[in-house]
């Protein structure tokens, strides 16, 4: 790590890189070759711009177009005023922010009066996305997101390189993640199944927000049936809910359209996306957990939805949406059918006879009680829950981080007890509701050495 | 030995406070007395100032009866609240296992966690002002989970260094990362 001897200034980047001490990788330097300090590339600042661009360029128009004076000139000017520092700012970024991998870790500096450089031990890497906004697509460009398991830490972005290049830089911390040769090719891999674009719409329709969104739809038709002069009050009122209901749906919908699930021996892989295309790995054994969720108005038609869970943040609020709190989808829409072999693939070999709390506990959990179940072998615990919306989680043993027994007043006096297996996910836990006291005093006395015997075989047989 | 598979089932359970039948041979261990002076203090530190205002409210909205009756209401909230707190100081314990910490607390709402030393990522003492002006410190033992509750309260400040060190030294001889 002390090849580059601090050299805090921006200018040690892509020229020639000193010759970093014996080559890192076997490999002749036949594609794209990644030693040595590497900047970003030039176009990065314009395409990370670009969302405001559009809005500006748009108010811009607008201004133009009612040909209006004065003050809307001045904020129009302002506006591209920030524009033009928000570009200056991106482009100095651009300057002082060079990454490396060297000696098998991930290294990015960036910050031009405070310098930070952050390092991506592999063993803790969690999973490595390439993300394609719909910008960066017409200029050929992808963003590698690497996410850690540290709690505290934020995920390292490489925004942007070159797609082949982007591709390479995956496929070679996926490599090291596995503890193979850094340059090992990417190895092959199988496609699970593809999801049918007509059924995840019917989904996504069917779906809470999407109710509501046909509902408001329906209402503003109404409106404009009856009175079309209330309706343009209406929407101008409402615009921006609308908007952000709107949006909101969209983005359901991009992050699951064309969803392609394919298995290679370096972990799950995930495609998907239709304006902004997303693709990631993975890898073996940083599965937390997998929920299996069957919403009301799916039940009827059999569908049911199949996310997992790696390690990560777990307070959420400030970290980029986009990467932080929903769990990805395996499975956006199919039958149990489906789910339970992509499960399988995913967790081989969970076990299937689930186990009732006693009938008292429906005086505890009256709505709850008649879906509320659990089952479990030596590597494996499911819960079952909810009632309008029935949430199925898998959570490996080896995975389970803490075990804890809550018993509150009212289990207390059922003489009942809730047990916990928390994980390191960031929300699927093992929650096993209203169990039997005694059921819950042998399970705290024997699930530590079962969860210890799991974990070791995972980490004998990794 | 750990993973004793006592077919502890139907054990009668034990009312008393330092109530916890599994394991009854862990050696438990419980927070410093000192724990109850501290939540004491914590607890007039809030009242006090609770006290004064609405006791000034009362004077101003009417008089000297309204501003007595709410000056011994808030007096009687603040007693009823040291007897809560004085049971739930009581319900700490923590005991040191040959592979996990085990730590229960609680009276309402009683949890008992189990936790690991192989899933330990990190340790911290914490001492706030009250605390130190006691000598008393919290041990907190960090999981990968944010869920998992490893802290033990008001523990004097030469058993928390040690507990800290036990628990780093069995964490790094066991560690087992994610």
């Amino acid at each position: 790590m002390t090849q580059p001897i601090g050299v805090p200034g921006p200018d040690t980047g892509a020229a020639p890189p000193p010759p970093p001490g014996p080559p890192t990788g076997p490999a002749l330097d036949a594609a794209p070759t990644i030693t040595g300090w590497h900047r970003l590339h030039p176009l990065s600042p314009i395409v990370r711009v670009a969302p405001a661009l559009g809005a500006v360029l748009l108010v811009l128009a607008e201004n133009l177009n009612s040909r209006n004076q004065g003050h809307h000139q001045t904020t129009a000017l302002i506006e591209a005023a920030i524009l033009v520092l928000l570009l200056v700012r991106g482009y100095v970024s651009w300057l002082v922010t060079r990454w490396q991998i060297e000696d098998g870790v991930l290294r990015i500096e960036s910050g031009l009066l405070r310098r930070t450089s952050r390092r991506f031990p592999p063993e803790q890497l969690q999973a490595v996305d390439t993300v394609r906004p719909l910008v960066a697509r017409i200029f050929g460009l992808a963003e590698v997101r690497v996410r850690m398991a540290a709690s505290s830490g934020r995920s390292g972005r490489l925004s942007y390189l070159q797609e082949p290049a982007a591709e390479a830089v995956r496929a070679r911390l996926l490599a090291l993640a596995h503890g193979v040769a850094e340059h090992t090719p990417p190895p092959p891999e199988r496609v699970l199944l593809s999801i049918d674009t007509g059924r995840l719409i019917a989904s996504i329709l069917l779906s809470g927000l999407g109710i509501i969104l046909e509902m408001v739809i329906v209402a503003l038709v109404a409106l404009a049936v009856v009175d079309p002069a209330a309706l343009g009050a209406a929407l101008s009122g409402g615009a921006t809910a609308l908007i952000g209901l709107g949006t909101t749906v969209f983005r359901r919908l991009n992050s699951d359209y064309q969803l392609t699930v394919a298995e290679a021996p370096d972990g799950l892989r995930l495609r998907s996306g239709l304006l902004q295309t997303t693709a990631e790995t993975i890898p073996r054994g940083r599965v937390q957990g997998v929920r299996m969720i069957e919403p009301l108005l799916w039940r009827p038609l059999g569908w049911c939805r199949l996310v997992v869970d790696v390690a990560g943040k777990q307070r959420s609020g400030h970290e980029n949406r986009s990467v932080g709190q929903t769990l990805r989808a395996v499975l956006p829409v199919g039958d149990r059918a489906q789910a339970a072999w992509l499960l399988d693939r995913i967790l081989p070999g969970v076990p299937t006879d689930l186990h009732p709390p006693p009938r008292r506990a429906r005086w505890k959990s009256p709505l709850r009680y008649h879906y509320l179940s659990w089952g479990g072998d030596g590597t494996y615990a499911v819960t079952t829950s909810g009632r309008v919306r029935r949430v199925t989680d898998w959570v490996p043993l080896a995975k389970v981080q803490s075990i804890r027994r809550v018993e509150g007043p009212v289990q207390r006096r059922l003489r009942l007890a809730t047990m916990h297996l928390d994980t390191a996910g960031r929300s699927i836990h093992a929650i096993l509701r209203d169990r039997d006291r005694a059921e819950c005093a042998r399970l705290v006395a024997e699930l530590p050495a079962v969860c210890r015997a799991a974990r070791l075989a995972a980490t004998a047989s990794r | 030995m750990p993973g004793v598979s006592t077919g502890s089932a139907g054990q009668p359970q034990n009312d008393d406070l330092p109530g916890s039948p599994e394991w009854p041979d862990a050696n438990w261990q419980q927070p410093s007395p000192r724990l109850r002076l501290v939540r004491r203090v914590q607890l007039l530190l809030t009242t006090i100032p609770v006290l004064l205002v609405t006791v000034a409210g009362g004077a101003v909205a009417g008089g000297v009866a309204p501003a007595v009756i709410v000056g011994i209401v808030v007096v009687v909230a603040c007693g009823v609240a040291d007897f809560f707190l004085g049971r739930r100081v009581r319900a700490w314990g923590y005991a040191e296992r040959d592979d996990d910490l085990l730590v229960r607390r609680g009276v309402m709402f009683r949890r008992l966690s189990v936790i690991p030393y192989g899933r330990m990522q990190f340790v911290d003492v914490t001492a706030g002002p009250i605390e130190r002006s006691f000598g008393l410190a919290t041990v907190r033992m960090h999981t990968a989970a944010a869920a998992s509750d490893a802290r033990v309260p008001g523990l004097p400040a030469a058993e928390a260094a040690r507990l800290r060190d036990q628990l780093t030294s069995l964490g790094e001889a066991r560690a087992a990362g994610l």
